[in-house]
Formats: C-alpha cells, sequence, structure tokens
C-alpha cells in the first residue's frame, strides 16, 4: 500500500497499463515532454518513448478521432483533453465514430477519454465545466467519475480494458486535495458498480466525483448535530448506471438525495430521480430532492462560484429539510 | 527553414500498367457501372431501403486510386467510391446485403450502403457526416506506423466536405506526424445542388496541400490510368515514409446526389458536355483501339459482371430482414 494523491493512483493507473499492454498508448496537448498541463503524464515520456506518449496538435476533434481510428483497428489509445470544457471541439467524433462504431461494425473501439473535470478552482466558465450530461444521452459511450485515489487507479484500469470508448471524469478539485491508500498490486474496478460510502437508514444520498466528500462532510454533521444517520452511495460509474444498487438503497431509507456538481437541468439526477420514481415509488417517503450547480455557466469570481456550486452547508440544508419531511 | 513540399506533376513516368493491369481497371469499371443500373433498378421496384447513392461519372477515380493499394493497405472509402471496395475485394454478395438491409450484410442491417466495415478486406466504410472520417483514417495510419505495418491508408472526401473542420484537424495532424495517408477530394462540381462557386473560392483544391507543408496535385478525375499513377506516386510516397499526399480528382457527378434527386439545378448542358468524357467510355476506346479489349474478352466480362450481379440480387433478396428486438442488442462490446 503506498499513499497516494488522486491525480497520482490515475497517473499510476495509465502507468501499469502501458507497462502490461504495448498497444496501450497516450495522444493530447502538452503530455509529451511538459508532462501535461496537470503534469498526469510527467516522467512518461521518458520511460515509454515518443511513439506511445504522442504530443498532438491543438485538434480535440483529430485526437479523439485518431484514437476512435486506433483504437477500431487494434490499439488501445488513452486520449487527454486538457480540460473537459474542450471536449465539445471533439463531440461530433466521439457521438458520430466513437459511440456509434459498435453497434453499426461490431467491432470493439477499446479508447478512454481523459477529462479534467469540474469548477472549485476558479476556473470560471471555460475551465469548470462538468461535461457528463452531454454523453450520458448517447448509446454507446461509458462514462466513469472517479471520487478516491483508489478508485481513480482501478476505474483508470478497468477503462483501458474495456473494449468500449470510456469517458473518464477526473476532477481537477479532487487531484491534489484527496490522499488515499492505493495498493500497489494489479486490481481493477468493475464498471457499472457504485458503493455505499456510509451506512445510514434516515436518508440516501446519491452521488459521484468531487461531490462524494462534501456529502459524506454533510452526513457526518448531521449525524454529530441532529443524530441523523445518512446513507451516502458513491455511484463512481455513471453510463452503465447501478440501477440495482440504487433501488436497493432507496428501500431502506425511504428519502431520497441526488447530489452532483454539474448543473440540476437534464443531469445525471433527473434520469435518477426518474428510475426511482418508475420503479420504487412505493419506498419514498419524500418527493425526490435534486442539489447541483444553478442553471448558469460556472463563474469566475470566488463568491458567485461558490454560489453556483454545491457545497457541505448546501447538502447539509437539503437533507435537514428532507429528514424533517 | 521551412520549405513547401515539392508537388510532382500528375504523370510523372511513363505507366507502370500491363494490359492485364488495363483489363482488370476496366473490368472493375465496367461492374461498377452495372451495379449502379443494378442498384438503380431495385431502386425504381422500391427494394432498395433507404436512398440509392451512385458513382456515375466517378468510376475512374474510384477505381484508379484503389488499384494503387496493396492488401495489406487500408482503405476508407465514400459512397461514391464502390469500384474502390470492388478493387478493394469486396463480394457483390455484401455490397447488395448491405443496399437491402440484411441481417447477413456486413452491418446486420444496423447500417447500409457502404457504410461498413469489413477487416479483413482492410475497408473501413464512410459515416454520413464525411469528413469525420479524415480524423479517423489519420488514427489508422497512426496504428499501422506504430506497428511497423508499411501500410497506407487511403480516405476520400468531396468539394463540399472538405471544407468541415476535420478536414483541417486531420490533414494537419497527419502532415505534421508524417503518417501513410492518402487523402483524395473527389471534386465532382457540386455538393448536393451547391456549386463549387459556393463551397471555396480557391482555383485548385489540391493547393490546400501548400498550407500543410505537403504535396498537392489535381488530376483529371475522368482518366483512370492518370489517377491511378498519381495515386501509385502517393502510396509509394507515403510507405517511404514520406508521410500525406493530398490528391484533386476532377470529375462530374452524373446523377443526382441520390435517386430522389433530379438534379434539376445543373445548368443545361453541363451534363452533355461531360459525357464526351464518360470515364468508362474513354477508357473503353483507348483499349479497343489499343486491342486489349476484343470483341470475345468484353463479351466475356460483361457476362462475369452480369451473373455476377444476378447472384447477389437474388441472394439478397431471399435473405431474411434482421428481427427487430435484435435493434436492442450491441450497443457496447462485451
Amino acid at each position: 500500500m503506498a499513499t497516494m494523491t488522486y491525480i497520482e493512483a490515475l497517473s499510476r493507473g495509465m502507468w501499469e497499463e502501458m507497462e502490461q499492454d504495448k498497444s496501450v498508448f497516450l495522444l493530447g496537448e502538452d503530455i509529451g515532454p511538459y508532462g501535461g498541463a496537470f503534469k498526469a503524464t510527467k516522467g512518461f515520456l521518458d520511460h515509454f518513448g515518443s511513439e506511445r506518449v504522442i504530443d498532438a496538435t491543438l485538434s480535440e476533434a483529430a485526437i479523439i478521432g485518431a484514437a476512435t481510428g486506433a483504437a477500431v483497428v487494434g490499439m488501445r489509445p488513452i486520449a487527454e483533453m486538457q480540460f473537459a470544457d474542450f471536449v465539445t471541439c471533439g463531440f461530433n467524433q466521439l457521438v458520430v465514430n466513437s459511440a456509434k462504431t459498435h453497434y453499426r461494425w461490431n467491432l470493439p473501439v477499446p479508447m478512454v477519454v481523459r477529462l479534467p473535470t469540474g469548477g472549485y478552482i476558479h476556473g470560471g466558465p471555460y475551465h469548470s465545466t462538468n461535461p457528463e450530461a452531454w454523453f450520458f444521452h448517447v448509446p454507446g459511450l461509458k462514462i466513469v467519475a472517479p471520487s478516491t485515489p483508489y478508485d481513480a487507479k482501478g476505474l483508470m484500469k478497468a477503462a483501458v480494458r474495456d473494449n468500449n470508448p470510456v469517458l473518464y471524469l477526473e476532477y481537477k478539485y479532487l487531484y491534489r486535495r484527496i490522499k488515499g491508500e492505493v495498493p500497489e498490486d494489479d486490481y481493477v474496478l468493475e464498471i457499472g458498480k457504485g458503493e455505499v460510502k456510509r451506512n445510514g437508514s434516515d436518508a440516501v444520498v446519491f452521488t459521484y466525483g468531487s461531490t462524494v466528500h462534501f456529502s459524506l462532510e454533510a452526513a457526518e454533521q448531521l449525524s454529530r448535530e441532529d443524530g441523523a444517520e445518512v446513507m451516502v452511495v458513491d455511484l463512481r460509474s455513471l453510463m452503465p448506471l447501478d440501477k440495482e444498487l440504487i433501488l436497493a438503497s432507496v428501500r431502506p431509507t425511504g428519502k431520497v438525495l441526488i447530489v452532483h456538481e454539474d448543473n440540476i437541468t437534464g443531469g445525471i439526477g433527473a434520469e435518477i430521480a426518474a428510475l426511482i420514481s418508475e420503479h420504487a415509488f412505493q419506498s419514498l417517503d419524500a418527493p425526490i430532492k435534486r442539489i447541483g450547480a444553478i442553471d448558469t455557466p460556472v463563474p469566475f469570481a470566488p463568491p458567485l462560484e461558490e454560489f453556483c456550486l454545491p457545497n457541505k452547508d448546501k447538502i447539509v440544508s437539503g437533507l435537514r429539510e428532507l429528514c424533517s419531511y | 527553414m521551412p520549405v513547401a513540399a515539392k508537388s510532382p506533376k500528375a504523370v510523372a513516368q511513363p505507366s507502370r500498367l500491363s494490359n492485364h493491369d488495363r483489363l482488370q481497371l476496366y473490368y472493375f469499371m465496367r461492374m461498377t457501372r452495372e451495379v449502379d443500373n443494378a442498384i438503380l433498378r431495385l431502386y425504381r421496384q422500391s427494394k432498395i431501403v433507404g436512398g440509392a447513392y451512385t458513382s456515375y461519372g466517378n468510376e475512374a477515380t474510384a477505381v484508379g486510386s484503389a488499384y494503387a493499394l496493396q492488401e495489406n493497405d487500408y482503405l476508407l472509402p465514400m459512397h461514391r467510391d464502390l469500384g474502390a471496395h470492388l478493387v478493394k475485394g469486396q463480394t457483390l454478395r455484401n455490397v447488395f446485403l448491405q443496399q437491402l438491409g440484411r441481417v447477413n450484410s456486413l452491418t446486420r442491417g444496423r447500417d447500409g450502403t457502404g457504410h461498413y466495415a469489413d477487416p479483413a478486406k482492410k475497408i473501413y466504410g464512410n459515416v454520413s457526416h464525411l469528413a469525420a472520417m479524415i480524423p479517423f483514417a489519420v488514427g489508422v495510419a497512426l496504428a499501422a506506423t506504430l506497428r511497423k505495418e508499411k501500410a497506407v491508408v487511403m480516405n476520400y472526401i468531396g468539394d463540399g466536405g472538405c471544407n468541415v473542420g476535420d478536414f483541417h484537424e486531420g490533414l494537419n495532424m497527419a502532415a505534421v506526424m508524417k503518417l501513410p495517408l492518402v487523402l483524395i477530394i473527389e471534386n465532382n462540381q457540386f455538393a448536393y445542388s451547391t456549386p463549387n462557386t459556393r463551397q471555396f473560392a480557391a482555383q485548385k483544391l489540391s493547393d490546400r496541400g501548400l498550407g500543410y507543408g505537403i504535396p498537392g496535385v489535381t488530376v483529371d478525375g475522368t482518366d483512370v490510368i492518370r489517377v491511378y499513377e498519381t495515386c501509385r506516386t502517393a502510396v509509394d510516397r507515403a510507405r517511404r515514409g514520406e508521410g500525406p499526399t493530398l490528391i484533386e480528382t476532377i470529375s462530374m457527378r452524373m446523377h443526382g446526389h441520390s435517386a430522389s434527386d433530379d438534379a434539376s439545378y445543373v445548368p443545361k448542358g453541363m451534363i452533355e458536355e461531360w459525357k464526351k468524357k464518360d470515364p468508362l467510355e474513354k477508357f473503353e476506346r483507348v483499349l479497343v483501339n489499343d486491342r486489349v479489349l476484343t470483341d470475345s474478352v468484353k463479351k466475356e466480362l460483361e457476362s462475369k459482371i452480369n451473373s455476377g450481379i444476378e447472384d447477389a440480387v437474388a441472394f439478397a433478396e431471399e435473405s431474411p430482414y434482421p428481427r427487430g428486438e435484435e435493434a436492442a442488442e450491441g450497443v457496447f462490446a462485451p
């Protein structure tokens, strides 16, 4: 076991997969000598060489398109978007080529697109995007969203070995804030499986990524101050979604709060709420509640960003409202 | 200081083609024409699923270009490149199964026409967003290079599609990485109904090569020998590791965009003018004049083609559609 930051863990996951599979290679902007804008690929060029750590032209469409083409003929590329925001420039490639190829051609498309995601870093409207809802709707794309170093490595390895395009959401806010124990052995998480992070029977929070941590802090505060015990479920994978775990967690708690950093309207939370009302309506003791960013671009100045994005205090108030219903 | 890559002349040397090769080219062009005729017949009988897209006028470009490829090379053709599919070894049965959306087609009815992949033949068909295949082709070329396959990737785009951003991003990346890509712009005068004058202001689309530091060549797309020679030079160059070439072929789309398009927007007389340069008839005259295509050889080829088409159409028509519930399968790979 080693203690690692979140970014070290995801980087370690890539490293191990490159060590053991020659078909894995990296394609992205500034990932070579510079080691990536966030240094996720620092040292990779020296170790793996310029044929497998490829500094790409500033062309997100070409990066994702080339990764798709290479994957279809048998390679396992990991494409890096410098910020998740810029995946818009490669959107067409993802939804037209990456997503539809297996369905049409019955050929695997084993590729990963790394998406440095989210706010809380004063990045402003073009460096704080949570892109998951754009792709959640598209058949053929998998989406993972690790919240811990352990999951970051385990899901990276799973994403690289998966035979489908996997969007790997990595939270910039967590990169160096979160440290954790990461086994040195070759473990792989199953894509599509969530995890109960905290048990409780008064309410359940479904969340993923950065807001897992705020949700856990909020649950602790409620336990301390109100004596309420809240279950927290980390979805870890958004597509496929762990529907079984979601429905199984509604039944014993009866009260549901869905929390995500992405803005509310048309977000993942809406789908989870629909799923629960279709299949577990009779287990509900209160209307389903959602907390997410307000429906604006993520603004720049600290008070604006704080108002926009979810945080522990907003989750605490949401839970109190829910528990007292 | 960077120097602009020199563009070779369209025909740099005498033909490398034997009479056998020339007959092969004729055979595939003729087959393309006859398959198109059969597709239109089926379309009029409402047997084609969806639209019918033909290659009339583009036979020399599709056949001549693909003939420059070897077995281990990759073909990423477009919807006017039936001839390229055939040269790369696609069977007539597979062609018609795709047209008719049958369960035993290469896409199991999930997609039509040339939108299929046949990895054994190294054919990866187009999507409707044609230019989206250029970055994809770059990735195939990158994979081939990383695996040291010594293979070349040939991809096609149109006078309309080359105005999409993917054209720029893909070609630029391929040029920077010196990848073995040959990109052919089939300039057939119209993008659906829009004439070239409304699509680009450049004199020659091949001049764009200069902007990427790669050779750009314009060639008569109705002359199968010139197309072949130009493409062969580009393919050889790519195989030597010297990077991509951009080739513009000039021809005329002799029918509408699809069979439902009467092409009434084409100026009067333009089709008649281009008919004089019909790629198939022109080449046939040369081969007859050279006594390569005798009456008996011609008859033999025609009968081979016609019986092949008859067999393929019958086979496709007898083949079942997929079951409706199969639609739900295979979004994700196992």
